[in-house]
């Protein structure tokens, strides 16, 4: 895959290209109205969905707050279940592992379940530097990579592309890749899971190394957990000789018995279903069942970093629901591809900024800005994650980051704080402003309700105007009207 | 394999230093949810049929006889070890490659639990249930759930089970939603999963 999110501009900038693509904004809306409606079905199901919210929010704080001893616990119980524990403090560092593992075995080949982690460390890239194909079986990733394309939502990375553009895709790419699609595919998304079935089979019965993620680490069990649809992470976990598994560092949970919570609030919050189709539990190696060798990556890759922010390391409870993506009315509009990460929508404009820091490059400083701050993303957020809270602190921290520069805010904002500060100061003001009115007499249009307004203002003032409204100073101020009325009826 | 001992320390006295100055008393943790009421094996029974699986309730005595009809037409069927109801010409699993299993039309098993909110079986792969590749690479698979099994709700499955096992949670057929999310039944996994509930 040669796709990249490096080098993608702004947010603002890269949202107003995907505005202008009507096609994506059908099939999201499309996309994005279905899967709301199924989640508040089964949500509703449940009487104790708040306390579930609340149980999955402390279980994850309490994690949080005794990482090193949650971590040093997974590693002793993988270990005593017969698998190899690898440490990595970046992406680097957990694709070298990855990829030391496949060269070890000779393979030029390895089947991947869909995971972020390894989408986020370029795994694929860094193994296909090495002459490592990596095969993605999940099939909106198959989608995604046979189209040399970007993922653009976090459970279902093609949410972009609709039936009709599969069937395209398919078509021209999967020839490329191994078995062909039948030339007579329809767009019955049927008939397009079929292909995809065919193409993967003959991968799943030959690969000997394959490589995952987990939705969850259990640290005093040492069991890992994978959450899926399709059966391809079946396929992955249980039919190759090697497992390789890189694993966030914040994924460990503590107990086996904490999983009652995440097993309910995860399905519905994310394909709102009552239960996934398939969930794979195992821990370690199962003699005569499964891979015999089994490796697990520890990935840090920034997770350390947001943990150390006070306000946004509640960001580190995320369990990769995508429900903050559905109900976001910004991330509906603009699709993913404008957050320029693997990490979109809500979560992503406050995880890109947490994981990387702030005042490192200007697209990941946008972030924080790619929200209206309704809260639809908390009130859906399965372990209650503020992200509204979060981005206001990002907000500040980006400033801060920025100071100290003579802003044309800045000038402004100094400005009104002379002027508020000094009965005086603001008389001379207002009465200045109360001149500038009636100088502009008729000037600007009118606002629904009778309020006039200015219209453009050249000049640095322009990029205010060109997206809010600029009422027309009026040509008495409120003091000035009190002093000549004393507030009797004119 | 290299040695990520160094990477090790550094990530856990990062960890140490970024939860230095927070307060780290234990959040108390609710656990209201996990009184989940009485079993209704009845409402298992539909929620499994919700995910287009097919489901037969029956008396145990009648259970090789669902079996049989639930075969019918089928080629090769695989019953692992240790199963408890016969099934006629069966092939045990003698150590089949996955291209053999690759070959094999359907698979007949047992279960290790039930979850009735959710609609879900729960394979431990111990005996009756075969290793996990059993009950994936072939088409079909035919599981047997007594009603004995069925548990209310997923806490209630969870405490019950096993974590140093590996386990498969199943509910309905392979499926996905990847095309506009619609779902649409039959991926990798067995895309025909027909559940025998008897008691």
């Amino acid at each position: 895959m040669s796709a990249t999110f490096v080098g993608m501009p702004a947010f603002p900038v890269a949202a107003r290209e995907a505005l202008a693509n009507s096609q994506q904004r059908r099939n999201l809306a499309h996309a994005t109205s279905t899967i709301r409606a199924k989640r508040a079905a089964v949500v509703a199901e449940v009487d104790d969905w708040e306390q579930l919210r609340l149980a999955g929010a402390a279980i994850k704080d309490n994690t949080l707050l005794h990482l090193d001893e949650q971590l040093l616990r997974l590693e002793e119980s993988l270990t005593a279940r017969g698998a190899t524990v690898h440490w990595a403090r970046d992406a680097a560092e957990a694709c070298a592992v990855v990829a030391e593992v496949a060269r070890g075995h000779g393979v030029d080949e390895v089947v991947k379940v869909k995971s972020m982690a390894t989408v986020e460390i370029g795994l694929n890239d860094a193994l296909a530097a090495e002459g490592i194909a990596a095969w993605e079986t999940d099939l909106a990733e198959l989608i995604v990579q046979l189209g040399d394309d970007l993922p653009s939502h976090i459970l279902v990375p093609a949410i972009h592309r609709n039936r009709a553009e599969i069937r395209e895709i398919f078509l021209r790419h999967m020839a490329e890749a191994g078995r062909p699609a039948p030339a007579d595919l329809t767009d019955e998304p049927a008939r397009l899971a079929e292909a995809a079935r065919l193409h993967l089979r003959e991968k799943f019965l030959r690969a000997k190394v394959a490589v995952s993620g987990a939705n969850f680490a259990v640290a005093d069990s040492g069991t890992l957990v994978v959450v899926e649809s399709e059966g391809n992470g079946r396929m992955c976990l249980t039919l190759p000789e090697v497992l390789v598994s890189v694993v966030g560092i914040e994924k460990v949970v503590p107990t086996w018995a904490d999983l009652d919570v995440f097993l309910q609030l995860l399905p519905r919050s994310s394909t709102g279903e009552r239960m996934n189709p398939y969930t794979s539990t195992w821990a370690g190696v199962t003699p005569g069942d499964g891979p015999q060798e089994v490796h697990v990556v520890l990935l840090d890759n920034g997770r350390t970093r947001a943990l150390a922010d006070e306000v946004g390391r509640q960001a580190l409870r995320c369990i990769r629901c995508s429900a903050c993506l559905n109900v976001c009315p910004v991330y509906e509009r603009t699709g993913g591809h404008a957050y320029g990460s693997v990490y979109p929508g809500p979560i992503g404009a406050i995880l890109n900024p947490l994981l990387k820091g702030v005042g490192v490059d200007a697209q990941t400083d946008s972030l924080p800005y790619a929200s209206s701050l309704c809260g639809a993303c908390f009130e859906a957020c399965p372990v209650r994650i503020d992200i509204p809270s979060v981005l206001v602190d990002l907000r500040a921290q980006v400033v801060d980051a920025h100071r100290p520069s003579a802003k044309p805010e800045a000038l402004a904002m100094r400005a009104a704080a002379a002027a508020f500060g000094s009965g005086a100061r603001l008389g001379a003001l207002e009465r200045l402003s109360g001149l500038a009115g009636r100088l502009l007499g008729s000037r600007g249009r009118t606002a629904p309700g009778g309020r006039r307004l200015l219209g453009r203002v050249p000049g640095p003032g322009a990029a205010w105007t060109d997206t809010r409204d600029l009422p027309r100073p009026p040509a008495e101020s409120f003091r000035a009207w009190w002093s000549r009325t004393g507030g009797r009826d004119e | 394999m290299s040695d990520t001992s160094a990477a090790r320390e550094e990530i856990l006295s990062r960890v140490r230093s970024a939860v230095s100055g927070a307060d780290r008393s234990p959040v108390t943790v609710p656990r209201g949810y996990r009184a989940t009421g009485p079993v209704d094996v009845g409402l298992f029974a539909e929620r499994v049929a919700d995910y287009r699986a097919t489901v037969v309730r029956c008396a145990l005595a009648e259970v090789p006889d669902r079996i049989a009809q639930a075969l019918t037409g089928r080629g090769r069927v695989l019953v692992p070890e240790g199963f408890a109801w016969p099934v006629r010409g069966a092939v045990p699993d003698d150590g089949l490659t996955s291209a053999d299993l690759d070959a094999v039309d359907a698979v007949v098993t047992g279960a290790t639990v039930g979850i009735a909110a959710t609609g879900t079986i729960v394979l431990s792969h111990g005996p009756g249930e075969g290793r996990r590749a059993l009950t994936l690479v072939p088409d079909v698979h035919v599981c047997v759930v007594r009603e004995d099994q069925v548990v209310a709700d997923v806490p209630d499955a969870v405490a019950m089970l096993d974590p140093a096992r590996p386990t498969t949670w199943v509910s309905g057929p392979s499926a996905t939603s990847d095309i506009e999310l619609d779902r649409v039944e039959g991926v990798h996994g067995p895309r025909t999963l027909h559940v025998i509930l008897a008691g």
